[in-house]
């Protein structure tokens, strides 16, 4: 189970990576683990403005959908279309072509308060 | 007792093995306070009694009147097969196929059944089906609100005013708002319609054919809507597509209607059957099971229930509808009637509804006082309008062996005097023609 | 797998027979002008009628069913259904009966034998679970928990009360907080606690002015019954919080315990489990909703009434109603069936049920218990729920185990619900069932618990005795294939 340095992670098991004024916001390789084959990812729409911990996306497998939470408070810019035809990236590669979305309008101080990876893999331990 | 196995030796005998020396000490977690005296109910009669009593009751039913009464639920004859395949227990005390290989034969046939309603009104995919037709057009509504994300909806008045009435109940506590839109000389009023779509409409809702029998093209009606990014929703009586045009071709968005006429019982209200069809896109926003396609660990074709994280029972407060039992015993016997039917056979159906639809007109027009109205055409039902209140018109009709039609005063102000008279494949020549001279004896 | 039956279509074959039109009818034009038409017809398939009996006859074997199989499905109460109840229901004078002869002036009097049935069976269900009034409208379980949350609404707004929220707690059905929220509520899960049921605790600390009801289902979806149940209405009506009853679990207290007398305002029910009626395949159903006096007001359109002179009549205008939530009068031929059941069985047979539900499910327990992990281990009401984590060590599953009983002639218990049990595998025998078929069926699951020790990898490629074997979910979800 890998669990890269240079992200943030939430108790709910997703990663942010802040890229000067843009968070990239994903899960992490132990939650696609825990989760199973996933089939579709519930993208949002780009312009939504969420909470720290606000509803993000969905994702789901065949018999489970999790929500997936905002990390961080911010604006939707970008989501990763790809994955409405290969929902299986998040799976395969969680922590790149499986991104999920990118937020603007950030706080990039807000990840402070997030695990880094060490407290992460603790976490799940 | 009846329906109960085991004899008293033997739940002796279990309760031993459970450990326990009494039933009561099974329950003795239970305070003594929270159960209930005796119950005040009769007690239990042979199957030859309670039948007797219940034929008793069936008999003071009119079941014998000749029926002329439609208003989108009707009088179709039912094939026996449908009967004896739909009787089988196999199918009808088997529950929801969650576990598939134990569950093919109502698996395959609910897929057929899908297909089947694709075919009939040109979707992209239907669902398992919903209770009834009034609670799919509810559930329409919902889908298009959640795929807009807008809360207005347009309401075309010739829409089943008991679906109108569901609409409105369904939404009381959730912010949507209607605007209905009067039908003008029995047909939509697009000069309306087009002023009331806007930006924050959801969706429109027709019927079609219209609750006074009138058939339409809403090709024009779905280009103004989509022109306004809003949704169509089409209710429709699918025995009339033997004939006319599906929905699926004028554009329209989302589908919906009552399947009663393919192989059920009127069985006064229900079962029923909703069915609702919509387009590939918004297939993760329609409510209900679905069944799919796919193969097993052989590479072999069979049928799972699929795309079941939409459902309440994996999303919980936030699936795309609460619904989980369905109506699968009507599915089949929809889809073992339609396979009998088949391609030429609904052709044929549609047009004895409508050919005698046509006969009826003439011959009713020719009474004195009676005009049947004419300024849409029609399927299988029609408005006359009577000299007087047709509700009295009925109730002397009633005496003379017909349920005569429905008197739309009922529903729609002004229409005292308008009687909505529908035929099927059932009505004899004969018996459209004792009708004539029962309402001509009586005006 | 067979054939679709439109790959047994062949141009020009016929199923069906038609009357003729008469020689005066068929001279009369139809006046739909022709862009009114359809351009195709539609695709129906083109069979005989014994193709189209052989097909559907071929395709019920395909089935595993209750009268062919036990088929101790937890939380669906598969019981025997009463071939009388089918006989009934099929009477000419019910099944032919048109909705709408009711609203013909006078009509009432052309349907007083199906009136009656529904007049009666509300007062029985209304003696059987303790409530003051019943509508037998809602056509289905999650169709009366809409309904009975859209009747708390209007009761709180007429009341001028304003609530926001539904508290349900973890064990729940999920249409309960779907239906929660389509009927405008915010949803508050609350935790169980170590027995299994509701945590009072957290229960308090949920519980504000701003509660519209509390969901249960009771006895829970563990099979436990809560026995603080008189506190927590107590403390729920406090801030004039109704109690609404989900009864789905009814068999497991029916003409024992009645929901109104544990102080339950609303209760819904479902006649396809407790009172016998099929499943079909996953419907029709029919669940009734009963409430007590303070919400008669806000009842469903339309009422049935009975006159002083013993004559039934329908009332529709009622100023306080919620209005219409279904066309008619509900599923009537499934209220039907009930009714039927309800007769047959009596005062005393209905007690039986339950009394024999809890028996058969204890027995069960007791008998599995050495072998199979029981997450709350307690005495259990109708139905135990088991967790498979023992066996999933050897990498056999709920899943794994549910294949092994489908090859030894058995429906499989419910699996991996609740969703607060891991490995789940939910046990509900019913009363019907005799103890050598539950004998039959404990063996079965002693030589699977055995089989899962010493040969873990032989489950992975059951069911064996199917027309198929285990089925790709992945890739139907991926084909999105919904028709042909």
């Amino acid at each position: 189970m890998s669990t890269p340095d240079n992200l943030k992670y939430t108790k709910d098991h997703e990663w942010v990576r802040i890229d000067g004024e843009i968070a990239i916001i994903g899960i992490t390789d132990h939650a696609q683990n825990e989760l199973g084959d996933i089939t579709y990812v519930e993208l949002p729409a780009v312009g939504k403005k969420v909470e720290a911990n606000g509803e993000l996306a969905v994702i789901e497998s065949v018999k489970a959908a999790s929500d997936i939470l905002a990390p961080i408070a911010g604006t939707v810019s970008e989501v990763n279309n790809a994955l409405d035809d290969e929902p299986e990236e998040v799976n395969d590669s969680p922590y790149e072509n499986g991104w999920i979305c990118k937020l603007t309008d950030i706080d990039a101080s807000e990840v402070d308060g997030l695990m880094s990876a060490a407290d992460y893999e603790a976490f799940i331990k | 007792m009846p329906f109960i196995a085991n004899t008293d030796e033997q739940r002796k005998e279990m309760l031993k093995d459970i450990g326990v020396s009494s039933f009561d000490e099974l329950l003795k977690d239970i305070p003594a306070d929270l159960f209930a005296g005796e119950i005040n109910i009769p007690a239990g009669k042979s199957e030859m009694e309670v039948t007797n009593q219940l034929q008793k009751l069936a008999n003071r039913n009119a079941n014998n009147l000749t029926c002329f009464l439609g208003g989108g639920f009707y009088d179709h004859f039912i094939p026996s097969s449908v009967d004896a395949l739909s009787g089988r227990s196999e199918f009808y005390t088997a529950y929801t196929p969650y576990q598939p290989e134990a569950s093919q034969g109502t698996l395959q046939a609910i897929f057929e059944y899908q297909s089947v309603i694709c075919r009939l009104t040109g979707m992209e995919v239907a669902n398992a089906s919903l209770y009834d037709g009034g609670t799919a057009l509810c559930e329409a509504a919902m889908m298009a609100i959640n795929i807009t994300g807008r809360n207005r909806i347009v309401l075309d008045s010739g829409v089943n005013p008991i679906y109108r009435n569901m609409l409105y109940s369904y939404s009381k506590n959730l912010s949507i708002e209607f605007e209905e839109i009067e039908v003008k000389h029995g047909q939509s009023d697009r000069t309306k319609i087009e002023a009331a779509l806007n930006e924050d409409t959801a969706a429109i809702i027709f019927q079609n054919p219209n609750f006074f029998g009138g058939v339409d093209d809403f090709s024009d009606v779905v280009e103004m809507a989509h022109a306004k990014g809003c949704l169509t929703i089409a209710s429709v009586y699918p025995i009339s597509l033997g004939l006319i045009k599906p929905p699926g071709s004028m554009g329209v968005d989302i589908v919906t209607g009552e399947g009663q006429s393919l192989g059920i019982p009127l069985s006064f209200g229900g079962p029923y059957l909703g069915f609702m069809a919509t387009r590939m896109k918004y297939v993760r926003k329609m409510p209900g099971r679905l069944v799919g396609e796919t193969e097993d660990t052989n590479g072999k074709r069979g049928y799972v229930l699929t795309l079941q994280a939409r459902e309440q029972h994996i999303r919980r407060d936030k699936a795309t509808s609460n619904i989980c039992s369905n109506e699968s015993l009507c599915a089949v016997r929809a889809i073992i009637y339609l396979s009998l039917l088949g391609k030429q056979g609904i052709q044929d159906l549609a047009y004895i509804c409508a050919t005698k639809a046509e006969y009826a007109k003439i011959r009713l027009g020719k009474i004195k006082g009676v005009k049947v109205k004419t300024t849409t055409p029609t399927f299988n039902e029609f408005t006359l309008e009577l000299p007087c209140d047709a509700s009295i018109v009925v109730s002397k009709m009633i005496d003379k062996g017909f349920a005569a039609g429905f008197p739309l005063g009922r529903y729609y102000s002004g229409m005292e005097n308008f009687l909505l008279v529908a035929i099927t494949e059932k009505r004899t020549r004969e018996e459209i023609g004792m009708y004539a001279e029962a309402l001509e004896g009586i005006l | 797998m067979s054939k679709l039956i439109f790959e047994k279509s062949i141009p020009n074959r016929k199923g069906y027979s038609l009357p003729e039109l008469t020689d005066s009818e068929k001279e009369c034009n139809l006046h739909i002008p022709s862009k009114y038409f359809a351009t195709e017809p539609p695709e129906l398939p083109e069979v005989s009628e014994l193709d189209v009996v052989r097909h559907f006859t071929n395709l019920s074997l395909e089935n595993v069913s209750l009268d062919a199989n036990f088929y101790p499905l937890g939380s669906c109460t598969m019981k025997y259904n009463p071939k009388a109840c089918e006989r009934i229901a099929a009477m000419d004078g019910f099944a032919s009966l048109h909705p709408l002869l009711p609203q013909l002036r006078g009509g009432g009097m052309l349907t007083q034998g199906a009136l009656e049935v529904l007049h009666e069976t509300e007062n029985l269900l209304c003696e059987i679970v303790g409530m003051d009034a019943f509508t037998l409208q809602p056509m289905a379980g999650a169709h009366g928990e809409l309904t009975g949350i859209m009747l708390i609404a209007a009761y709180h707004c007429d009341k001028g009360n304003k609530k926001t929220k539904v508290l349900i707690p973890d064990s729940a059905h999920g249409t309960n907080p779907s239906s929660a929220t389509i009927g405008g509520y915010k949803v508050v899960t609350v935790p169980s606690d170590a027995n299994g049921c509701m945590d009072m605790n957290a229960f308090e600390e949920s519980l504000d002015e701003s509660v519209a009801a509390i969901m249960l289902t009771s006895p829970n979806t563990l099979g436990l019954f809560n026995p603080d149940i008189h506190t927590l209405a107590d403390k729920a009506h406090a801030v004039d919080a109704l109690l609404y009853y989900d009864g789905a679990n009814l068999n497991a207290i029916l003409g024992k315990i009645r929901p109104g007398d544990l102080g339950f305002d609303v209760v819904h029910l479902n006649l396809h489990k407790t009172f016998a009626t099929p499943h079909g395949g996953g419907g029709p159903g029919s669940g009734p909703v009963g409430v007590k006096e303070s919400l008669i007001p806000y009842m469903p359109t339309s009422i049935i009434v009975k006159r002083q002179d013993g004559t039934f009549a329908l009332e529709y205008k009622r100023e306080k109603s919620i209005g219409y939530i279904a066309p008619f009068y509900g599923n009537f031929g499934i209220l039907l069936r009930a009714y039927v059941y309800i007769l047959l069985l009596g005062k005393e047979g209905l007690s039986r049920v339950s009394e024999n539900a809890v028996i058969n499910a204890n027995y069960i327990m007791a008998k599995l218990r050495d072998k199979y992990d029981l997450p709350y281990n307690r005495s259990c009401m109708h139905e135990s729920v088991f967790s498979a984590t023992r066996q999933a060590k050897n990498g056999v599953t709920a899943l794994d185990v549910a294949k092994a009983l489908i090859d030894r002639g058995f429906h499989p218990p419910t699996i991996y619900f609740p969703l607060i049990v891991k490995e789940a595998m939910m046990i509900e025998p019913t009363e019907t069932e005799s103890k050598e078929e539950i004998d039959s069926f404990i063996q079965a699951m002693l030589e699977i618990a055995e089989l899962a020790e010493t040969d873990s990898e032989s489950f992975h490629a059951l069911p064996k005795t199917k027309s198929i074997t285990r089925l790709d979910e992945k890739k139907a979800v991926k084909d999105k294939i919904f028709s042909v």
